[in-house]
């Protein structure tokens, strides 16, 4: 399969989430309280897409996944995208544009300040994300887009605030992410990547 | 000497090994079974009949949210933590034949079959608001009776400052308690005279019919003027105690879930606000109003007391 294909594919692929949800919306199957499941379901799939960009690189080193070096961007992006859908849900079906209650709900309450935050964080990250920017930042570039490895911390930190008592599934997005920091520290590095002939 | 603490003195050992416990369920089961006498309903699996139920008194006329979500949207972590779970796994309850044991300060302890609680109390309909503490709300029939009914027949002494009521605890009928996601059985508890107010109710039915398992069958409490996780479901026991209960959710979050926990705009859950709530099947968020609008009937429960210290 051309790359073409394979970017085309994928790309149908990351948008078939939000197709289910508006899908389920429409047809009364996202249960009582639909609004709480939408916001739920696009925080997460933000989440997943920040880890789903982190797993390109160990996809292309350890399994020799070229082309998942290829779909890096576009990954990153709909992490963006479904973290633009989950912040409009919560400013226009959570709290209806009540700017002063959104204000003191980003001072008052953690869990919102570090989901904030993450948002914030990732726009330097589109704004920089075109080839021409790319050629433009040089080597500052590689340092500004580490943010991806602090960006899901945040995010799964925000997860974690929010849940009441079970914590479990906070926990494996958390383990996730340590498991793909992890195979970047130096000292951890070899024992990934060693194995791989011709990786490097 | 607490209630809490005499429970501590009983051994592991103690208990009735599960297994014991099951053979013993079976051979009681086939001894009626060759008795002939399964046939008869009051005995084992007989479904609850409610029979006549009044119109009761502190309904609201508001749009009764309809039954479906009230018994697919539920936070019933004995069943699982997603409020999905419930429906799904709550028919691994068997809520008949149900007993309750009532013990602590009371002058007639014991252990009594469902239809021995109920028997002497007529049924009633009580339309209440419930407001979970997550910021949702819902307009439910609940079908019972006053628990102050309840606590006079079982006359609790001088010493009953509070009453504490558990869950059951089961992990093959109640798959969701083998992780811990809080500490089992699910307890909580009311000071007496909040217990003794005529706005608590314990209900057995909701929209004419039988409590669903998912929930809390075959009897639970209503407190409708606090969260809803203070309305403890499928019961198995009732004491009266000295010193104020510790609650499950005081367990898992003493900084976040207080013993009283009324529903209050004012007071602002540690991570989130309290001020509006979902009313499901609604768009947009309405105000939570002061002890979810029963301030009429229980603000004088809280005269002079810190509501912000008490939470």
């Amino acid at each position: 399969m051309s790359i073409a294909r394979i970017k085309m594919l994928a790309f149908l692929l990351c948008l078939l989430p939000v197709m289910v949800l508006v899908v389920q919306f429409f047809q009364d199957r996202l249960g009582a309280n639909p609004i709480e499941a939408i916001t739920h379901e696009t925080g997460e799939w933000a989440l997943r897409f920040l880890l789903i960009t982190l797993m390109a690189t160990p996809a292309s080193r350890l399994l020799g996944w070229r082309w998942a070096m290829r779909l890096r961007r576009m990954f990153g992006l709909f992490a963006f995208f479904y973290a633009c859908l989950h912040l409009a849900i919560y400013l226009w079906l959570d709290q209806f544009f009540d700017w002063p209650e959104i204000w003191l709900d980003i001072l008052d309450r953690p869990f919102i300040t570090i989901g904030m935050l993450a948002f914030v964080l990732l726009l330097p990250l589109v704004v920089t994300s075109t080839n021409a920017m790319m050629k433009r930042l040089g080597k500052r570039w590689k340092k500004l887009h580490r943010l991806a490895y602090v960006i899901p911390l945040l995010g799964v930190l925000h997860y974690w605030w929010l849940v009441k008592a079970d914590v479990l599934e906070p926990l494996i997005y958390g383990v996730v992410l340590l498991v793909l920091l992890m195979m970047r520290t130096t000292g951890l590095q070899g024992m990934f990547y060693k194995v791989l002939p011709g990786s490097r | 000497m607490t209630i809490i603490k005499q429970k501590n003195d009983l051994n592991e050992s103690d208990v009735t090994p599960y297994g014991v416990y099951q053979q013993r369920r079976t051979f009681i089961k086939a001894g009626i079974a060759m008795a002939g006498l399964s046939a008869l309903p009051s005995l084992a699996t007989a479904k609850l009949s409610l029979g006549k139920i009044m119109p009761g008194q502190y309904s609201t006329d508001e749009e009764k949210t309809p039954l479906k979500d009230i018994t697919s949207y539920n936070n019933f972590y004995e069943f699982g933590v997603d409020k999905s779970d419930p429906a799904r796994n709550a028919h691994k309850l068997n809520p008949a034949p149900w007993s309750v044991t009532i013990d602590g300060e009371v002058d007639k302890p014991g252990s009594y079959t469902l239809e021995d609680i109920l028997r002497p109390h007529a049924l009633e309909e009580r339309i209440y608001r419930l407001r979970c503490v997550e910021g949702w709300s819902m307009v439910i029939p609940w079908v019972g009776f006053p628990l102050a009914d309840l606590i006079k027949r079982f006359q609790p002494t001088s010493k009953a400052k509070y009453i504490q009521f558990e869950t059951l605890e089961d992990k093959t009928q109640m798959p969701g308690q083998r992780r811990r996601v809080l500490e089992w059985p699910y307890t909580e508890g009311l000071r007496m005279d909040e217990a003794m107010n005529p706005l608590t109710l314990m209900a057995v039915g909701l929209y004419d019919d039988v409590l669903p398992n998912q929930n809390g069958a075959p009897i639970r409490l209503v407190v409708p003027w606090k969260y809803g996780f203070k309305s403890i479901k499928s019961i198995v026991r009732i004491s009266f105690v000295e010193k104020q209960p510790v609650s499950s959710w005081m367990k898992a979050g003493p900084k976040e879930y207080g013993f009283y926990s009324n529903v209050n705009p004012g007071v602002p859950h540690p991570r989130w606000s309290q001020k509006r709530e979902r009313r499901i099947g609604e768009f947009r968020k309405r105000k939570t109003q002061m002890f979810n609008g029963y301030a009429e009937q229980v603000a004088s429960l809280y005269t002079g007391m810190d509501l912000k210290k008490n939470f």
